[in-house]
């Protein structure tokens, strides 16, 4: 070559092409994927698309075992309704969860503001105006003890919320000397709290307000504490998706070291979190009393479980910064669907139990495998 | 986690009193701390000890059904030299080892409430007669319905899928009193009654007894019967029933505890009749028997003290004891 004659090189040199080098452009290996890999790939983009077949598969299923008492638009509506509580407490989780956590005290946080709601406007005569954000305020308060807990002493928060799981327990049975309030008491002090749990028929509704009438909505019937839940979700996906402290969720998530580095306040990004999960405990405490009517102090024992059990199955990692709001509610819905379904069979409540635990096992199997394209 | 703090508070409280060598402690170990029946039973128990001049210590496992708990408390107990306590099992059969190891330390162990299986590993037993507070229940079921009750159909709320002891005592009591012809007397759901329309499982929770009944009325929606194993069930079972438009009086809810909510909603007309039990008098017997030593004479036949169970109805029916709303709400508890 004649850089090596004259010692200098001329900037047009840069540009020759060696001929005996690589023609094609840098690009990642390649190998052509085949189909079940490109499944899994479209899975890792699309992680709630699963669950959504489970649920529609689900609905198909039981729709040809059970008949038009399952597939019609008032019980498909009643699984709404049922499955409202969890879906709120749900949403709570999913928010820890997304950081990699874990929230054993969601359940006993929804019954602590419940009592503090029910208990302060029915039995002391508080104004529901000052006791209904006083129970927000509480939910918000226990979340962010939590966050605390977490970030301050440096814990697992499995291991935290299983303490402070206990600590609020024991303050409900304080607070609420383990009375239940009737619906009929609460409906005259405070019928605020019971709005959630008011109807409605959007078949009539549209039939009204449009004059249009939509054979398939007659006979649904939906509370406010599903539309309630509805909204909720929104917003929090909104959040989640929308704005840099949602990033900051999903990346502390995924990476906790790496979202430091890059300048996020983990600390106050996560204590953060688990306030806002407080906050909607405590939306769903509100969701409760609707659906119940009164305030029982005994109710929702094992819905911190179920909350996991929505997240999981919609398809949200439990390793953290994977996952979605819509995937949990789907979670709900399915597990609302089986059971439900089930019930309607006729079979025995355990086979409840018993395909429950299965949906739970395959959920996380698949996730497992679908994690394995980051790796 | 409360059934093991409580245990350390009773070990504690329990070291200290026999350390000062002082007045007569005795025990009372619940299935939990937060059902309002157990809060009763500790209050009377806390009443009676002060009344005897006795040193109370409790403790509770930390859900129904919780047996390590116990077993734990109960050792405390023993360690902490009680002269004797009562006890709500929670599970009547893997208790009973323990049970004898405090008995052989010479204790006197009051049964409550749910009798263990042999009953007679206890010192004695008081407890509520649960197949006749079914009963009583059953009975006025039928008599209020009268010609109608041929032709009823009956949806049954019960407590779990394994049937502890109280849910098929209520359940069997139940259909013996409105005439369903018992097949199992310890075991329900083998009943070939047409009248029977759907069993559900309701946990005897307000939440899951309302998603019962709304289950139960998808597969029977012409329902006009409703038994349910407590009345938190009974008050989640009438939010579905007013949901579906049924909570007009057509559809009649029968129910037993006679808890002071309950009694209530005898008297708003959601619940037609309610058997009450009492809690407060059996810890509060039980309580007595430890301290004095003497237990109260007891029916062979039963085995078992019955601390009584009484029907509460506005609409009395002949030939079926009852007592008015206004008795049982001096009555009831929680």
């Amino acid at each position: 070559m004649n850089t090596e004659q004259s010692g200098r090189v001329s900037a047009a040199e840069f540009e020759t092409v060696l001929p005996e080098g690589s023609q094609t452009v840098a690009s990642f290996d390649e190998e052509k994927p085949g189909p079940l890999r490109r499944v899994q790939q479209f899975l890792h983009g699309f992680p709630t698309t699963i669950p959504f077949l489970v649920l529609v598969l689900g609905v198909v299923f039981f729709s040809s075992i059970v008949g038009s008492k399952f597939f019609a638009p008032f019980n498909l509506s009643l699984v709404l309704q049922q499955v409202t509580i969890i879906a709120v407490l749900g949403i709570a989780q999913t928010l820890i969860i997304l950081t990699a956590g874990i929230d054993l005290s969601v359940g006993v946080i929804m019954i602590l503001c419940s009592v503090v709601m029910g208990r302060t406007s029915v039995v002391y005569g508080v104004p529901v105006i000052i006791a209904f954000p006083l129970g927000l305020a509480v939910g918000t308060a226990c979340g962010a003890i939590n966050g605390l807990i977490v970030t301050i002493l440096r814990l697992p928060p499995f291991i935290v919320t299983l303490g402070t799981w206990s600590i609020f327990g024991a303050l409900n049975i304080f607070y609420s000397r383990s009375e239940t309030i009737r619906q009929q008491d609460v409906e005259a002090a405070a019928p605020f709290l019971q709005w959630t749990g008011s109807i409605i028929k959007p078949y009539d509704l549209i039939a009204h307000a449009l004059g249009i009438e939509v054979p398939w909505l007659k006979g649904s019937v939906l509370t406010y504490g599903s539309i309630l839940m509805v909204v909720l979700a929104a917003v929090v996906w909104y959040v989640l998706n929308r704005t840099a402290f949602g990033r900051h969720v999903y990346a502390m998530g995924d990476d906790p070291d790496s979202a430091r580095l890059a300048g996020i306040n983990t600390s106050r990004t996560l204590v953060a979190v688990y306030a806002l999960a407080g906050l909607v405990c405590a939306v769903a405490a509100w969701v409760l009393i609707g659906r119940i009517g009164g305030v029982s102090p005994q109710a929702g024992q094992t819905s911190n479980l179920d909350s996991i059990t929505a997240v999981v199955i919609g398809g949200t990692s439990l390793f953290g910064g994977r996952g979605s709001i819509v995937g949990t509610l789907v979670g709900a819905l399915i597990v609302g669907v089986f059971r439900n379904g089930l019930a309607l069979s006729g079979l025995d409540v355990l086979w409840q139990e018993f395909t429950v635990g299965i949906l739970i096992i395959v959920a996380v199997t698949l996730d497992q495998w679908i994690r394995r394209i980051a790796s | 986690m409360l059934g093991i703090v409580a245990g350390a508070f009773a070990l504690a409280v329990g070291a200290a009193a026999t350390n000062a060598a002082g007045p007569v402690t005795v025990g009372l170990i619940t299935k939990t701390e937060t059902n309002p029946f157990f809060v009763k039973m500790r209050e009377g128990a806390t009443a009676k000890a002060k009344e005897l001049g006795v040193t109370l210590i409790t403790a509770a496992g930390k859900y129904d059904g919780d047996n390590d708990g116990q077993v734990a408390a109960i050792e405390n107990m023993i360690s902490a030299g009680v002269k004797g306590f009562a006890i709500v099992p929670s599970d009547s059969k893997a208790i009973v080892p323990t049970i004898k190891k405090a008995r052989d330390a010479g204790l006197t162990v009051i049964d409550l409430d749910t009798p263990l299986d042999p009953m007679d590993a206890a010192t004695a037993t008081f407890a509520t007669d649960n197949f006749k507070a079914g009963q009583l229940i059953g009975e006025w079921a039928k008599g209020t319905m009268g010609d109608k009750a041929k032709d009823a159909k009956v949806v049954y709320l019960d407590l779990a899928t394994n049937q502890p002891t109280v849910d098929y005592l209520r359940h069997q009591g139940f259909n013996t009193g409105f005439g369903i012809a018992v097949a199992n007397p310890t075991h329900y759901g083998d009943e070939k009654d047409p009248r029977i329309c759907d069993y559900e499982i309701g946990q005897g929770d307000q939440e899951k007894g309302r998603t019962a009944m709304e289950n139960a009325l998808q597969k029977c929606p012409n329902v006009n019967l409703i038994y349910t194993i407590n009345e938190p069930t009974a008050a989640g079972a009438w939010e579905a029933l007013k949901a579906a438009g049924k909570a007009d009086g057509s559809v009649m809810l029968v129910s037993i505890d006679g808890g002071c909510p309950g009694v209530k909603n005898v008297q708003a007309g959601v619940i037609g009749a309610t058997s009450q039990q009492y809690p407060l008098k059996m810890a509060s017997m039980a309580l007595d028997a430890i301290v004095s030593g003497k237990i109260p004479a007891i029916d062979p036949k039963a085995g078992f003290l019955d601390t009584g169970a009484q029907l509460i109805t506005a609409k009395p029916v002949a030939g079926v004891p009852s007592i008015s709303v206004d008795e049982g709400l001096k009555l009831c508890w929680g």
